[in-house]
């Protein structure tokens, strides 16, 4: 393989003039991780909200959920935020769009909003079933308490499902770090997209990969292990996952 | 709101289809097969008591899942035609086309993929069956090839499809290595002739309803497949 390998390169200057190739590449990481933390609270909070409408007893709510959740599956995530960074700004009102079209760091914005909204999908449906799960018996119990049906979701039902489907939400919260280098098709320097210019500006592909590589599995241990932490945490005595 | 112009599609329609979508397309059933085969060879690597394999798809699997996809289409970009030189011996790196690298990438990927719905599906066969097998004089390969990777390729079908239509969708990610799959093609008219609105819109209209049927499809399988224990 004729390839010139120089591992030194992370110590050299990167002609962007923001330091090292290891500061670009960690300014990218810090994209990534802000990037993904607000996709992941956009997901959740429209994930639950939509997996609890699809469990209401009230036919068009679910309906309603049902939409949601095909919709928001059934695209690419790519032509997904193609759609809100390109097409959105378009459809609305002149001044709506070109404020859009010149937010600073619109890419971040676009790119966050447009993976949570898909990734809420995936959450709903965990939700949904999570709540499926219990027992029919905790909401009438809830029910012949007085309580009402917010509030049987409130203090009944919700803190059981979330505890119960930990365990797949942690493998979406990975699957939406993962999905932040698809930004970079719209403009955001998240990791993937400086490993790139790190390999554009210094012909070292392989070492800017790997590092990349290093970098992901790391961010994945780490998160892995921090749900892990919380799982044990929030366990309710007596069952499996409890102590 | 401005001007639309949905002729743009009707005209541009036989070069979406026929460069694009026939290559998306293409994609999805070469790489879901490939994948497919080197997913269930992975799990049955992960499955056995051979030293040193399990311990090899393991890595591989977990290497493959914990990487986004937009980096590996990037490693496997650059990283296939070293392969190639290493493999065929040639002076230089190999010049590998669009499809053969994209091909390749998504088989590699997907096999990850695979590999745990394999897994599960071997996993849930009764031990004795595999006793059975054994007790017939069957060898490891007729038992796996004939009682055990049938019946979890059965039970796993309806994950299977709908892992087949998450690639489906994954495909459009090519257009990172500027390949011309669906997207790509709409992409290019659309900066061609200004019409990004149209193109977009039309081509997530098309993946939603292609997504929308396959998934209704395997539901309506998984419905006369389930088998009633």
């Amino acid at each position: 393989m004729n390839y010139n390998w120089n591992w030194g390169i992370f110590w050299e200057m990167n002609p962007e003039g923001s330091g090292t190739y290891l500061t670009l590449l960690l300014m990218g990481l810090r994209w990534t991780l802000a990037t993904a933390a607000l996709a992941a609270i956009i997901a959740l909070t429209f994930g639950a909200i939509v997996g609890v409408i699809r469990t209401l007893p009230a036919r068009w709510a679910v309906l309603a959920g049902d939409a949601w959740v095909e919709f928001f599956r059934n695209i690419p995530l790519l032509v997904q935020l193609f759609l809100w960074y390109f097409v959105v700004p378009e459809l609305l009102p002149k001044a709506a769009g070109l404020w859009l079209k010149t937010l600073p760091n619109s890419s971040f914005w676009t790119g966050a909003i447009g993976i949570g909204l898909f990734m809420s999908s995936r959450v709903a449906e965990q939700v949904k079933a999570g709540i499926r799960s219990l027992p029919r018996g905790q909401a009438m119990a809830g029910t012949a308490l007085g309580l009402t049906t917010a509030q049987t979701y409130r203090y009944v039902i919700l803190p059981m499902a979330f505890r119960i489907i930990l365990p797949p939400l942690t493998s979406e919260l990975l699957n939406t770090v993962k999905n932040t280098s698809v930004a970079l098709t719209i403009g955001l320097m998240e990791l993937t997209a400086r490993t790139r210019a790190m390999q554009e500006y210094s012909f070292q592909v392989f070492e800017a990969f790997t590092a990349a590589t290093l970098i992901y599995l790391a961010l994945n241990a780490s998160l892995t292990f921090l749900m892990r932490r919380l799982e044990k945490a929030v366990a309710v005595p007596g069952y499996v996952a409890g102590k | 709101m401005p001007q639309f112009d949905f002729d743009i599609i009707l005209k541009t329609l036989p070069y979406l289809l026929r460069d694009g979508m026939s290559f998306t397309l293409t994609l999805t059933a070469l790489a879901a097969l490939g994948g497919l085969v080197l997913g269930t060879l992975l799990a049955l690597m992960r499955l056995s008591t051979v030293p040193g394999l399990a311990t090899f798809a393991t890595a591989y699997v977990n290497l493959m899942r914990s990487l986004p996809l937009v980096l590996v289409i990037f490693w496997f970009y650059f990283l296939v035609p070293y392969i190639g030189q290493v493999i065929l011996r040639t002076e230089r790196p190999v010049e590998v086309g669009a499809f053969a690298s994209a091909l390749i990438t998504f088989t590699m990927f997907e096999a990850a993929y695979f590999s745990e719905i394999m897994r599960a599906g071997i996993q849930s066969i009764p031990k004795g069956q595999l006793s059975a097998g054994y007790a017939l004089g069957l060898t490891y390969r007729q038992v796996m090839g004939y009682i055990v990777v049938p019946q979890a390729l059965r039970n796993m079908l309806p994950v299977i499809l709908t892992q087949t239509i998450v690639l489906f969708q994954d495909t459009s990610l090519v257009y990172v290595i500027s390949i011309t799959d669906f997207l790509g093609a709409a992409s290019k008219v659309a900066q061609r002739d200004g019409r990004l609105i149209e193109m977009y819109l039309f081509a997530a209209l098309v993946y939603f309803l292609i997504s929308f049927m396959a998934s209704l499809l395997v539901k309506r399988l998984q419905a006369r497949t389930a088998i009633i224990r």
